[in-house]
């Protein structure tokens, strides 16, 4: 089994976010809670029990009028890989490995079945991607009928999270076994944000295959963790050294400064800081 | 043995500290917490066999293709349709929604009769046939009374079969009081009507513009077919399209735009004007276009020169003189430019002048019916139904002038009117309006002075709704005949809002009627059938279902099997047929009715002395606010800044603020000539000092608990400001006043 592993290339699924093609219209985030069963409650206004694997933030420049700038930023779960591969935050503390992180294709699982809600996932996530259910979902009489059969809905007491669409990644891969094949092509695989985004600033591929978009796109430079050479391209939170996979564009200077915490004063963006 | 009372505590006492002690408890504790998870309420969708069926979406005008997947015969996830010449492939959220729609608790189920006062709530269920026969037996005495022009139709569309049966109805019946829901559309139909002397649907080409200058339409905040527009936003972006927005508030647009150029609100049509000015007098227009295919332009250019100097539109707009002239020349001087106004998401009209006066640049830059260019989009024709047989009661009955005043001696091209409806409606035995007939809209909420609509609706004997879902309409009815919502039933759709080239698609059933509904057009048949006579000979078809087909005859083919027939080789109209103008060419000047495009500021409501401050609403595509409500899930993605609980905020300039003496959150009451409300302060530097902005979408009353009783209604606090020379709506805004609460 593991011979037969380190005979497989890798792939290393990432998403592209282009800032200036985004519109903040929030489908990405809608798209998301229908394709993965989310629950919904009466009150939604308050965002940190409000259950969005894929959130939209709304980003000011802080110019006063007429100065002043917006932009919106996608924020689905990043699925860091950590400095050495498989060490993401969240993977590191759960005491269940109730979430884990795939070798072979990148992405941070959720396990619910396996979660017992201790939320040490949730503080040790810096982007904020992980949601706790504090109750149990409940559908409107009826509204069941439209829930999905390729993703379990999620009972109270655990964390969930964005998977990129992992059934989608399963559904594919099945499809190209039936069809005698090993490999997937590009438009394959896509996420369901990336689908239905309106404005097509969403671009998901391998990125470690430097014929997909993605890494056309970003130019992920391994040698240092997958950081951007395209200068418009950013990660969030860059210097945490999470080794997100998830990339932004942006054109605009002040939102690619927002991407990370900067003193006042600091101009460059810095070499990541390594800890621990 | 015997058991004092010393005895007795002790023993509880010790009881409870020993169980207290073992592990019991907290074994129980842990068991019954992993045993609540277990229960069988959390669901496990069957699974089944995977399908897919295309359709088109109707929630907006955008009318995109959708591709909705199953299994067995349970609708699971829609998504958009690939290679559809309006989405190919993206969908917005609410689109992305239908599935709560179908599936949600705010579904009429059966056809529901009032039982107590209007409002209150109280509906009995009542069989299709007796609900029709109801119906039926209002409107023959309506009619043999001999006053069959007392009955309305408020329709949200008026293209495709199944408006135009209701249309057909009304004429058959003998009332010409059919009436669209009211949009910037409106305008524009009507200044091409003057200028061009044609009745068609505006069109933007935007895909090929270069330059593009927008007097505050919201492109990507839900204007015209919003997943279009995301698509065309997107392209200008990898081209590096100019977009200009102007605007007193950073809308999204705006903030997506090159250039963001703040105006004094309602005084986009000056600035029209003053740009106007500059390529007039530098002689930057196309020399070509304007000899060749413009009429009174040496006439309107002496007006433009003298009126409209930068200076004097400086000081009207607020934008400075240098701004506007460079303004001018970037437009003049781009290839392609294109101008579009109408505000926000398009759902209110502009003044006629205003809207003029933009088109007017684009003749001036000569991008009519080009490339890049405004298009008069003549619709397909492909509704060839036999003539209406009219009766003497009919013919009577169409004599008479429309209710809304549209087409009379004061607005003669005006084709729909509908906020001016609510004056005309008096109480008593000559009520204009006997019954009323709502369908695909919800006038009750999107109309502003929601009061004064709902007093005027309470003297009409009768309303009848057809919605799908309880909204704030059916609400106030006295029957709903639910429709099947457009996931249930057949309907062809025609072009999009907006667009250039021809698009039919097809709405087909993806389930089958999940409740005891009905379509719409059948509903119109057996009411015709019911009526016998001439009406009922109007209608030769068994059912709505056959009448599609036999209308769109090979197409109908076509449309099942591809889903949606498109004229990608759309050319622009000829030029020598494009204007039915008396000289034949695009009018300045229109000397028949001395139409010209001119900056007329509207007068709206409240003096500045009450009321320091201006209110003005702003749309968002994550609040739907035309007849469809938020479902659930949209709700979901309203941001903590415009909804708190059930507290929504009104946007305010830190300046403003300071002045008023508010800062962030506070509690205040908004109170302007038309209504008062409470809302919460949140500080934004993105909108102009003075005003205060009030998303539209919320405060609804009627469907669900997931939307009603959130945030207040923007159109209880704004009323219709009557344009003088068009009789369309032209409030863009209202004076207002905020104190704290």
């Amino acid at each position: 089994m593991k011979e037969g592993r380190t005979h497989k290339r890798f792939q290393k699924f990432g998403m592209v976010i282009d800032l200036d093609k985004c519109t903040g219209c929030g489908s990405c985030m809608v798209a998301c809670m229908a394709e993965n069963n989310v629950p919904f409650r009466k009150d939604e206004s308050n965002k940190l029990l409000s259950i969005t694997w894929m959130r939209v933030y709304k980003l000011t420049n802080g110019m006063p009028f007429p100065e002043t700038d917006v932009c919106y930023l996608p924020r689905p779960c990043m699925q860091c890989a950590g400095q050495h591969e498989g060490h993401s935050p969240c993977v590191s503390v759960c005491p269940a490995i109730a979430t884990d992180y795939s070798m072979e294709s990148g992405i941070v699982s959720q396990i619910y079945t396996r979660c017992f809600g201790c939320r040490y996932c949730m503080a040790s996530c810096p982007y904020h991607a992980r949601y706790f259910n504090w109750w149990d979902p409940i559908w409107p009489d009826g509204m069941e009928k439209y829930l999905s059969p390729n993703v379990s809905p999620r009972m109270r007491g655990v964390v969930e999270k964005c998977s990129f669409c992992f059934h989608r990644y399963q559904r594919a891969k099945d499809r190209a076994y039936m069809e005698g094949r090993r490999e997937l092509q590009e438009d394959e695989y896509q996420t369901a944000c990336t689908q239905a985004c309106p404005a097509g600033a969403i671009t998901f591929g391998d990125l470690n295959n430097p014929k997909h978009a993605v890494s056309e796109m970003v130019e992920p430079d391994p040698k240092h963790s997958g950081r951007p050479k395209n200068p418009n391209a950013f990660r969030l939170l860059e210097r945490l050294g999470t080794n997100p996979k998830v990339y932004y564009l942006s054109s605009r200077e002040w939102v690619r400064r927002a991407g990370d915490n900067y003193l006042k004063n600091e101009k460059k963006v810095k070499k990541p800081v390594h800890h621990g | 043995m015997k058991i004092g009372r010393r005895g007795f505590l002790s023993f509880v006492i010790g009881g409870a500290a020993g169980t207290a002690l073992s592990p019991l408890p907290w074994k129980l504790m842990d068991d019954s917490s992993i045993w609540t998870q277990m229960w069988p309420w959390t669901p496990v969708p069957e699974d089944g066999e995977a399908s897919y069926v295309n359709s088109v979406c109707t929630l907006c005008p955008g009318h995109c293709g959708i591709t909705v997947r199953k299994i067995d015969n349970r609708a699971v996830k829609i998504e958009g349709m690939k290679g559809h010449p309006v989405n190919n492939g993206g969908i917005c959220l609410l689109g992305l929604s239908g599935l709560q729609l179908l599936y949600g608790p705010m579904r009429v189920k059966t056809p529901l009769k009032r039982t107590g006062k209007r409002g209150q709530g109280q509906w009995e269920k009542i069989s299709w046939n007796d609900a029709v026969s109801e119906v039926v037996e209002k409107l023959r005495d309506i009619r043999s009374e001999g006053h069959p022009q007392t009955v309305g139709f408020i329709s949200g569309f008026d293209r495709g079969t199944v408006s135009r049966l209701f249309e057909r109805f009304l004429t058959a019946y003998g009332s010409p009081n059919f009436m669209r829901m009211p949009s910037v559309r409106d305008s524009y139909e009507l200044a091409q009507y003057l200028m061009q002397g044609v009745q068609a649907l505006p069109g933007f080409d935007f895909e090929n513009s270069d330059f593009v200058l927008s007097f505050g339409s919201g492109l990507i905040d839900g204007w015209g077919s919003p997943v279009r527009m995301s698509r065309v936003h997107s392209a200008w972006q990898s081209a590096g399209v100019k977009v200009i927005q102007i605007e007193p508030r950073l809308s999204n647009t705006a903030a997506k735009s090159d250039k963001w150029i703040p105006i004094n609100p309602g005084t986009e049509g000056a600035l029209a004007m003053g740009l106007a000015h500059v390529i007039v007098k530098e002689s930057l227009y196309d020399a070509d276009f304007i000899e060749n295919n413009v009429e009174g332009f040496f006439d309107w250019k002496n007006l433009v020169i003298d009126k409209y100097s930068p200076d004097t539109v400086a000081s009207i707009t607020g934008i400075d003189s240098r701004t506007i002239v460079v303004l001018a020349r970037g437009f003049a001087n781009a290839s392609k430019p294109l101008a579009v106004c109408g505000r926000g998401n398009g759902t209110t009209p502009v003044n006629i002048d205003e809207c003029m006066a933009v088109h007017a640049l684009n003749a001036l830059v000569g991008n009519i019916h080009k490339k890049g260019g405004v298009w008069a989009v003549s619709e397909p024709d492909y509704i060839n139904w036999p003539e209406i047989e009219m009766d003497a009661k009919a013919a009577a009955g169409m004599q008479h002038e429309r209710l809304d005043g549209a087409g009379s001696k004061t607005y003669p091209f005006t084709r729909y009117l509908l906020p001016r409806l609510p004056e005309t409606i008096d109480p008593g035995e000559k009520n204009p309006l006997q019954a009323l007939f709502v369908s695909g809209a919800n006038p009750l909420y999107t109309h502003p002075d929601t009061q004064a609509v709902r007093n005027a609706f309470d003297k009409i004997p009768l309303v009848v709704s057809f919605s799908s879902y309880m909204d704030e309409t059916a609400q106030n009815a006295d029957l709903i005949l639910p429709n099947h919502i457009y996931l249930e039933r057949y309907e062809e759709v025609p072009t999009p809002a907006g667009m250039i080239e021809p698009v039919i698609g097809l709405s087909r059933p993806v389930v089958e009627p999940q409740f005891n509904t009905r379509h719409v057009g059948d509903v119109i048949l057996q009411m015709a059938k019911g009526l016998g006579g001439s009406v009922a000979k109007t209608f030769p078809w068994d059912s709505y279902d056959s009448c599609l087909k036999e209308t769109l005859g090979d197409l109908w083919n076509y449309l099942i099997d591809k889903g949606f027939w498109s004229n990608t080789g759309a050319m622009p109209p000829f030029f020598g047929t494009s204007y039915e103008t008396a000289s034949g060419k695009f009018e300045l000047i229109n000397k028949d009715n001395g139409s010209i495009p001119q900056f007329k500021p509207v007068s709206i409501e409240g003096d500045e002395k009450d009321y320091p401050l201006l209110l003005i609403p702003y749309d968002s595509m994550r609040l739907a606010c035309g007849f469809i409500g938020d479902p659930p899930f949209v709700m979901k993605t309203v941001e903590d800044s415009i909804l708190k609980g059930k507290d929504v905020f009104v946007e305010l300039n830190p300046k403003t603020a300071r002045n008023q003496g508010l800062r962030e959150g506070q509690r205040v009451v908004l109170t302007t000539p038309k209504g008062k409300a409470e809302v919460k302060v949140h500080l934004f530097e993105g909108i102009m000092p003075g005003l205060v902005a009030l998303p539209r979408g919320l405060g609804h009353t009627g469907w669900d608990e997931y939307l009603a009783g959130k945030g207040i209604n923007f159109n209880t606090l704004i009323g219709p400001v009557e344009d003088p020379d068009s009789g369309l709506d032209a409030a863009w805004g209202i004076r207002a006043k905020l104190e704290k609460a």
